[in-house]
This record gives C-alpha cells, structure tokens and sequence, in this order.
C-alpha cells in the first residue's frame, strides 16, 4: 500500500496521533513524496520546538509558507516536478491578523488587540494554537495556492481536542455571553433580569472585579467580529467533514501509542470524519533467526565464546522487539478491520533531514 | 530531588513521562514519604500499572504510601468553584448556568490553571479537602514540553489577567510555588534520540527565558547497554558474510545494535553539552505494557541515580 494511493484525489491530509510517534517527520515525508510526484504541497506544524525546520534543513520557519530548497530536495534524492512549502504557526502573529481581518474598523481592532486579556490569551495559552492550526489550514485551502495541504496536528491533552476548537471559540465569543457581559459592563446590574443578576453578582465573587470589567470589554470589542468567527468556524468544521480531506493516523508499535491510536480511530468515525488509513512508524522487522545452541556454537566457532555469547543474546532481544511490535500491530489491526495500514520499519538512524524523509518515503510510497 | 514538595516531570511525548513518574513515585513511598502521583491526560495508566480499576478524582492508594489521582479539568473546575464560593448552592448556580459552561469550557487556558491549581492543592501541607491528610511528595505526570510549559505558565497569565481579587491570589500563590525551586522541582524526561534531545535543550532554555525557572534535573530513558566494543564490532564486521543464514541474521542485528549504542552515546553528550541541568540515565526495559515489576527495577536504578 503507498500513501500516495491513499490520499489521491485529496486536497488536505490530518495526520493526527499522540505525541513522540512521528507525526512530525511523516507529515513532512508525505508532504515530500507528493511533492515529488509533481504536486505543489505545502506541510504546515504548529509545533513551537521547530523539529519540523530541523527535519526540513530550514534555518527557521515563520507565520508563511516557505519554499524548500529544490536542490536540497533534489540532493536528498527527493527531487520531482512539484514544489515544497513549508510553515510553523506562530500563534500570535496569526491571531492577530484574524482580529485585523474580522474587525470592522481600525477603533474596533486596536480595542481588541490592545485588550489586556486578549493580549495574554492569544500570547500565552496552548489551546489557541489548535485553532491557529485549523484556521491557517481554511485560509490555505480557500487560498486555492496549492494543490495538497499537510497538517501535522498539535500534541493536545486529549486527543482530537484541536478538532473542535473553533467551535469552541466560537462558543466562547457566542452571542448570549456577548450580551451577558455587555449587559452588565454597560447597565449594571439592575437592568437585568433577575437570573442574570444573581449570576453577575456570584461571578463577580468568584472572579473579583477588575477581571469582569476586563472580560466585559473584551466581549465588547469581540462583539461586532462574532458572526465572522462563528461562520469561519462553520467553514472549517465543513472542510474537515469533506471528502477532499482525510485523516492519517500516526502511531509506534509501542503499547501506549497503540492504545491511544485505537481510541483516535474510534473517535474519528464517532465524529464522522474521513479516516484514511494507519502509518505504524518504526516498526522492528521480524528476526527469523532464532538464539539456538546450533547457531551459538556456530557463532562461537566463528568469534569464540565470549562473543558469541552476546551476540546470541543481542538476537533474542532483538527476537523478543520484533514479537512485541508484532502483537501491538495485530491488535490495532484487529480494532481496524479493513481500514488500510502502512508499516514504516526502525531505520537504522534517526530520521531527522530530508535524506531521512527519503528513507522513510521508500516505505510510505511503497518503492522499496 | 524527592525531597521537593512537587516533582512536575515533564518531556518530549513519547519519551516515557508516566514510567519515570511512576518509578519516581515507587522510589519516594519506599523511603516513607506519603506520595502521590496525579495524571493529567485522563488515561489512568498508573492505576492500571498497579493493576487497579481507575482512580478518577479521588486519592486512590496503588502501594504502601503511594496513591495516584487522575485530574481531569471539569472535576477540577468545579472544586475550585465551590471553594472559591465557599456554597455549594451558589456554585450550583454557576454550574447549572449555560453562559458559565460556555465560558468556562472554552476560556483558554482555565483547564490549565485549574490543573495546576488541584496539583497545587494535593502538595499543600494544609489541605484544603476536608478529611485528607497531607502528602510529603506530589508527582505531577505532565503533559509534553509545550503544554507543560502551558500548565506552569497559566497561574502566571490568570494572575496577570485579574490583577486584583481571589482569582489574582489564587494564581499568585500556585505561581509562587512552582516558580520556587525549594518547593518544586521541574523535571525533564529525555530519549537519546535527535528531537528529543532538541526538545530537552529548548525545554530548559524556554523555561528559563519565558518563566525564570529551570530544570532541577534531566531523566534519560530507555538508555541501552553498550554490548559490543569497537574491538567486537571489529571482529564481527571482519567476518564479511561468513555463516548459515542465521548466524548471518545474528552478525547484522549485533552490528545494528552497535550502531544504535553509538548514536546513543553520541546524542548523550550533545545532551550533557547542550543543557545545565544534572543528566541521570536509566536502562532500557523491553516491556509490553507500564508494569509493575519493571517499574520497581526502575524505581531502585532512579533512588540510586538520584
């Protein structure tokens, strides 16, 4: 199976996955390999320690797609007729281009952005990069630039969290809190409803004031930009659902990783979207030698004892990794039923450059 | 290390995070201190190390002084509500209302600081949960480099954010806790591999530049032994395909395994150079699940190290 065939036709690719199984480095050897097949891909991350400049040979990415280098693709074996580009989000600077996008006018921009709150949320917080991640993803579909997005997913608390985070937003920003804190930042309390009150009052205890006053104009500010967030949240939930799109997930043959593939699988057809298929990374291949007295006395006879020893110890271990990948991926298989998998086996370094992606890519697309 | 109030291990995912915090947790109850160690991705993987049904949002005992709590932010949300409120009927309110529930599910950054804020709550000598005794040593199972980071930032941005009332001082004190390195110590769990070792170096150099805190000490997992010398490797690779099939089997997966010890030891000491804090290895268990005998290997190669 070649991942080629598996996202044919398709315009975005998710890899998703728990953190430490690669998704990183297949994002970018898929991204690779279609490029260099002759499409113009473009693999965006979000992920701050910048592994995906590293695994690229880039100095360092910023909030725009950069070009890779064709030569270096070319040199690392991976040359073709299409073009690479690559992005890490920053989540600052893409936030605030969405606030000059949606904001009415320059007062209503300059509100939002000088916002004590919304200034440290925006800066501070990990849940606003899956949003980032989602919406620099919308813009470069709508954008029409390129003819396959890849997106390596953030490591989230739980799971497909960054699925759902510009409903959340959305949510957030959602017209009854709007009117709820407008309604008590510009009124007072006694103009509302009793509910509301007793509820303004209770917050205002949990909270302390200054905080309510800041929220309240920061709902403010927001206000007028509330439908523009809520239909771009629309948008992106439908491109996930779309049929141009799939979902990859990225696992190891380690228990933990396994488990928590079978939970993603799970939950993706809970949440009907379109699951591709399973990348098992570093997979140990199986050993067929076996540590037997025949083959360490033919080992000893060929490096004596001591050596010999070792090494028919080194053959077990290696026996017993191979045996363990093995049962992990059966079970995942088994949760899979026919949903296709592509087995990417333990190369002998790490893979971290673009000669890497290339190695990985013989398994990927099916070459080797 | 132990002898900190909080032990926040952090890492690169996949590096092992639960394993040495479950070893940690092993090596600290055995030397009579009242442990517990808390999760915070809702997977219950130490109690299911333990061989026990899930802890939830209560102190579950998995061993003699070791009790495990699994923190999840909803839980967590409405304890501090209530405490906060000091009523539960007022909190009933806030809970029941659908604006409160929008905003608190989607405010950035409230499932951490009230993470933090319960992992805060666990490592206080005065407990605020009434009836429970105090922990010498909490562990917290952190979330990978970013998001951990993210969880000992979020005291700090909710601090700045109410800048006055309880929610200001609230954040203030779990922000004083953690920022104190007599309290608490933050600890990176590493893998000898390329990112990872990135990872760990940017952990330390972010902690330090974005939170004025660092790294009480670098855990190295899964460390292989060096079986073969050079001389070895030597005499194998001389051998030049001589052998059946097997033994030929056998040369190549020594020599592949000589090749990874070396990479490791090379990526040991771009580790050693690249960061301040002191570097502890621990051995590479060939393991299929989080288990309980290899977690108390574990746990006597960590008191030993540490």
């Amino acid at each position: 199976m070649s991942v080629a065939k598996l996202i044919r036709r398709k315009e975005v690719v998710i890899c998703a996955g728990s953190g430490g199984v690669g998704k990183t480095t297949t994002s970018a050897a898929i991204a690779a390999g279609m490029a260099q097949r002759g499409k113009r891909v473009a693999v965006l991350t979000i992920d701050p320690a910048r592994r995906l400049a590293d695994s690229l040979g880039l100095p360092e990415l910023g909030n725009e797609e950069r070009q890779v280098d064709a030569r270096r693709l070319e040199a690392a074996g991976l040359g073709g007729a299409g073009e690479l580009w690559a992005m890490t989000l920053d989540a600052e600077r893409t936030f605030d281009d969405l606030v000059d996008a949606h904001a009415p006018d320059a007062e209503t921009r300059d509100a939002v952005l000088s916002n004590p709150i919304y200034r440290e949320l925006s800066r501070a917080v990990a849940g606003s990069q899956d949003y980032m991640a989602m919406e620099k993803l919308h813009e470069l579909h709508q954008d029409g630039r390129y003819d396959l997005l890849v997106l390596d997913t953030p490591p989230t608390r739980n799971a497909l969290d960054f699925l759902d985070a510009p409903a959340r937003l959305s949510r957030f920003i959602d017209s009854r809190s709007l009117q709820f804190f407008r309604a008590g930042s510009r009124a007072g309390l006694g103009l509302l409803g009793k509910g509301t009150a007793a509820l303004f009052s209770v917050m205002k205890r949990a909270t302390g004031v200054d905080l309510l006053q800041d929220l309240a104009s920061f709902f403010n500010a927001f206000g007028d930009m509330s439908e523009g967030f809520r239909e771009r949240a629309r948008r992106v939930d439908a491109l996930l659902g779309d049929s141009r799109t799939t979902f990859l997930l990225v696992t190891s043959p380690r228990a933990a990783s396994i488990t928590e593939a079978a939970y993603f699988s799970h939950k993706l057809r809970d949440l009907d979207l379109p699951f591709g298929g399973v990348v098992v990374n570093r997979v140990r291949e199986q050993v067929t030698a076996r540590p037997t007295p025949k083959l360490e006395s033919e080992l000893a006879g060929l490096l004596g004892h001591k050596l010999a020893g070792k090494v028919a110890r080194n053959l077990d271990d290696e026996v017993r990794l191979a045996e363990r990948d093995a049962r992990n991926i059966g079970l995942l298989r088994d949760e899979l039923g026919r949903r296709p998998m592509i087995a990417v086996p333990e190369l002998p370094g790490d893979v971290h450059d673009l000669a890497g992606l290339a190695a990985m890519n013989a398994y990927l697309f099916g070459d080797a | 290390m132990l002898d900190r109030r909080l032990v926040v291990v952090t890492g690169k995912g996949g590096v092992g995070k639960t394993t040495v915090a479950a070893a940690m947790g092993l090596a600290a109850a055995r030397a009579g201190k009242r442990t517990v160690i808390c999760e915070v991705a809702e997977q219950e993987r130490i109690t299911q190390a333990f061989g026990l049904p899930a802890a939830g949002f209560r102190e579950t005992e998995v061993a003699p002084r070791l009790h495990a709590f699994s923190i999840n932010p909803e839980d967590a949300k409405q304890e501090w509500v209530r405490r906060q409120l000091h009523s539960g009927a007022l909190s009933a309110l806030l809970s029941g209302s659908r604006i409160f529930q929008y905003l608190t599910a989607a405010a950035p950054g409230l499932a951490e600081v009230v993470t933090i804020g319960k992992v805060w709550e666990l490592a206080q000598l005065e407990r605020r949960t009434a009836g429970s005794a105090p922990y010498d040593l909490t562990i917290v199972d952190a979330p990978a480099t970013g998001n951990g980071l993210a969880l000992l930032r979020a005291p700090r941005t909710y601090a700045d954010i109410a800048k006055v009332g309880p929610i200001r001082r609230h954040a203030s004190a779990i922000d004083s806790f953690i920022s104190d390195p007599s309290c608490t110590a933050i600890v990176a769990v590493a893998i000898l591999e390329e990112m990872p070792v990135n990872e760990t170096i940017d952990l330390e150099g972010r902690l330090r530049d974005e939170l004025g805190m660092g790294l009480s000490g670098i855990l190295v997992n899964g460390v292989l032994t060096e079986r073969f010398s050079a001389k070895e490797a030597k005499a194998i690779e001389a051998l030049e395909g001589a052998g059946s099939a097997p033994a030929r089997e056998a040369l190549a997966a020594a020599l592949t395994a000589r090749i990874r010890t070396r990479s490791q030891r090379s990526q040991l000491a771009r580790l050693r150079r690249g960061t301040g804090a002191p570097v502890a290895t621990l051995p590479f268990v060939l393991r299929r699940e989080l288990e309980r005998k290899d977690l108390e290997t574990l746990s006597h190669e960590l008191e030993r190290k540490l």
